[in-house]
């Protein structure tokens, strides 16, 4: 018996050990992998974004930390940085209580609810490119769907430009980002709720609380940790927007609809600054990771409170 | 016998071996980058590819087409990254001129200077694809910007062509009264709408006023190019262009004067080709369409026979095989230069050509631009290209509005400035 003891124990560390190999032995090539195309090139942005460089050649040009300077002083980045904090803000009063209002509508099973299901998710599937591309038809003056159907319902619009004013183009925009994402945050919602257990809304019911009030006191505080995720989500990906915007007019006119990624590759890639285009990266990338530990804070945070 | 068909089997053996050795030796691909999307004009650069690969066998030509703004996008990111294609679409200037200087193109001078091929296309045309004696390219096209014009509606409203501005102006208001587009601009892809202004400042400062400025003796906050932006702002305070002409392409523009929905465009000597092919009824205006330069601006210091225009070329990537500059020979050869000017695609650029031009419109485009003195070619590809840029966002910002043109001469300036070599 005690042989067997001490050979447990020892089998114990050995096999642990074991695992430890095993997965160190999966987790090499994800991590070179990582590491080549993730981390790597942040520091050769970084490197890069200390020079004013054409991107032909060998790079030459060394200029220090005027890049930064240079953007935010640029008129066009601060609008592309109000615009992104705009998609922020709008995807979180609009996109996300849409898609939460949809999920409790239809996130418990009933007939067709897979069918509702499916509709709402489809925008999600369809590529940034073809969905931006579709929607400037649709938007187009001469015959979108402009002049052929809605200033039948709505005759205010008909010279309403959607992409072609300056004031208008960011907000037409939004709202094809809307229709895209909404049904992503539907469906990881939906997720949250099936897991809230059947007893707890049975137990309400039987405790005579009416739809309203089973919505907003019990699962709601029930859907927090899920409500999060799409919060963290839609935040990150509205700092990243981009290929939409490219679709929908590139980010003009006049950089109306300019988002920080859109102005990375404008003023970095096609007017050939490369330098430049670096440290706009790189000021997305600090933006991007200060979010993050803010965010991973809060919520441990909260974690904890909640206990 | 056994002997004989053994010899004879080896014999053969090593000949097919040693023919397969040479092909795949010399086996040679050219990767070729154009922009013209239209199924015929595609079918025509395919055959005269199909054609110089039956003539060399072991050429292989790949052709890849693209859209004008994705082409420029695409061409951009390519360069950065140190490979460019080996023959693909240029006009020349400060564009091609930057990828000349970071040792990314062919200098094949060699080919040009003194030769039957150089001497068999004319000098300026040549010479837009030349930077500091050096030769990168060959044009096949090189032609004038002008005023496209429906021919029927100026009839209808008794409007003759307009020979100065303040004629233009006021044909601009008499069209807007009769309830149609007076003029067609795809302001989305922001060269179009550069046309007018370029054309502007050459109207009005001449050539002495751009080299000034180009010299640094002067500079682009100079008085010609203010006014150039005062000129464009009196014609879009008019209201002349179509609704949401902001977020409009030059292909949406060519469709409207197709369809007879827009009485005038600014467009270089392409423009009918695009038109008809954008068109409703695949033909365009037809005869109705006609041409005329750009009017003159009263004080102006620019001489008539001024010209703001260019063309088209291709030139070659460095790492080019040597077929290359025999495939670019062969498309500006007078045969298949002579093709593309009798089907109004093109002004041609190889001499003799032009004979085979049967549109009016284009032999006066051809004309023109044969007699310039002052052949400017337009600024976005002329000027370096981060200048290029934002050149056409300063005009963007006149076309709606958000900027003066004390501002927007002071952003290009400014940018000139930044990125002067």
């Amino acid at each position: 018996m005690r042989a067997k003891k001490t050979d447990s124990q020892y089998t114990l560390s050995s096999r642990k050990k074991k695992n430890f190999t095993t997965a160190m032995g999966f987790l090499i090539v994800p991590l070179l992998f990582y590491t080549f195309f993730v981390i790597a090139p942040v520091f050769q942005a970084a490197y890069y974004s200390l020079f004013n460089w054409n991107g032909l050649g060998p790079i030459t040009n060394f200029i220090g930390f005027k890049n930064f300077v240079t953007i935010f002083k640029d008129s066009v980045f601060l609008t592309a940085l109000k615009n992104n904090f705009l998609i922020i803000v709008l995807s979180l009063l609009l996109q996300l209580p849409t898609a939460l209002i949809l999920a409790l509508a239809i996130g418990r099973r009933f007939k067709g609810s897979t069918f509702f299901r499916s509709i709402f998710f489809l925008p999600f599937i369809l590529s940034e490119i073809i969905a931006g591309t579709v929607w400037t038809f649709m938007y187009n003056p001469q015959f979108g769907l402009q002049n052929t159907t809605l200033v039948n319902l709505i005759p205010a619009l008909k010279n309403f430009s959607f992409l072609g004013d300056p004031k208008h183009v960011f907000y037409s925009i939004f709202i094809v980002i809307w229709w895209k994402y909404f049904g992503l945050h539907m469906v990881i919602m939906i997720a949250g709720l099936q897991n809230i257990p059947d007893e707890v809304v049975e137990a309400a019911y039987v405790d005579g609380v009416n739809n309203f009030q089973l919505n907003w006191h019990i699962i709601l505080p029930l859907l927090k940790p899920t409500i999060l995720i799409s919060v963290f989500f839609s935040i990150i990906g509205s700092l990243q927007t981009f290929a939409i915007i490219w679709a929908m007019g590139r980010g003009d006119p006049v950089h109306a609809a300019e988002t920080m990624v859109t102005y990375l590759y404008k003023f970095g890639f096609l007017r050939f600054s490369l330098g430049y285009g670096s440290s706009v990266a790189i000021v997305i990338f600090l933006i991007c990771l200060v979010f993050n530990i803010l965010y991973q804070r809060s919520i441990t945070g909260q974690e904890q409170q909640s206990g | 016998m056994k002997l004989v068909k053994l010899c004879l089997a080896a014999f053969i053996i090593c000949t097919l071996g040693f023919l397969v050795r040479i092909n795949a030796a010399d086996q040679v691909t050219i990767s070729w980058w154009h922009l013209d999307t239209q199924t015929d004009y595609q079918a025509e650069w395919q055959k005269m590819a199909d054609d110089f690969m039956a003539k060399h066998p072991n050429v292989k030509i790949e052709i890849t087409v693209l859209e004008n703004e994705a082409f420029k996008s695409k061409i951009a990111t390519v360069m950065q990254s140190g490979n460019p294609p080996d023959l693909f679409r240029s006009w020349g200037g400060g564009v091609m001129n930057e990828y000349a200087d970071a040792g990314l193109l062919k200098d094949i001078t060699k080919d040009v200077v003194g030769t039957k091929w150089g001497k068999s296309i004319g000098k300026g045309a040549f010479g837009v694809y030349s930077y500091h004696g050096k030769y990168y390219g060959a044009p096949y096209d090189m032609g004038a910007v002008g005023i496209w014009y429906n021919k029927a509606i100026f009839k209808k409203l008794g409007i003759k062509p307009f020979r100065t501005w303040s004629q233009l102006i006021a044909g601009v208001k008499k069209i807007k009264a009769a309830g149609i587009i007076p003029i067609a601009v795809g302001e989305g892809d922001k060269w179009p709408g550069h046309f007018w202004w370029v054309y502007l400042a050459v109207r009005i400062g001449g050539k002495e006023a751009f080299n000034a400025a180009y010299s640094r003796k002067g500079s682009f906050k100079d008085a010609p190019f203010v006014q150039a932006g005062k000129k464009l702002k009196e014609l879009v305070s008019l209201n002349p262009f179509e609704d949401s002409f902001l977020s409009q392409t030059w292909n949406d523009e060519a469709a409207l004067v197709g369809n007879g929905l827009a009485a005038m465009d600014l467009m270089g000597q392409w423009a009918p080709y695009t038109m008809a092919s954008e068109a409703t009824n695949k033909k365009g205006l037809g005869d109705d369409l006609g041409w005329m330069p750009f009017p003159l601006v009263e004080g102006g210091a620019g001489k008539p026979t001024d010209v703001m225009g260019g063309g088209n070329g291709y030139i070659i990537g460095k790492n080019a095989p040597p077929e290359t500059v025999e495939f670019l020979k062969y498309i500006t050869s007078l045969k298949n230069n002579s093709l593309l000017a009798g089907e109004g695609r093109i002004t041609p650029v190889v001499i003799g050509a032009d004979k085979a031009l049967k549109d009016p419109n284009q032999i006066a485009i051809a004309k023109a631009a044969s007699k310039a003195d002052y052949y400017q070619l337009y600024y976005d590809q002329y000027l370096p290209p981060a200048v290029g840029e934002v050149v056409k966002d300063a005009v963007q910002t006149l076309f709606a509005g958000t900027k003066s043109p004390q501002e927007a001469a002071q952003m290009i300036d400014d940018s000139f400035v930044a990125n002067k070599k």
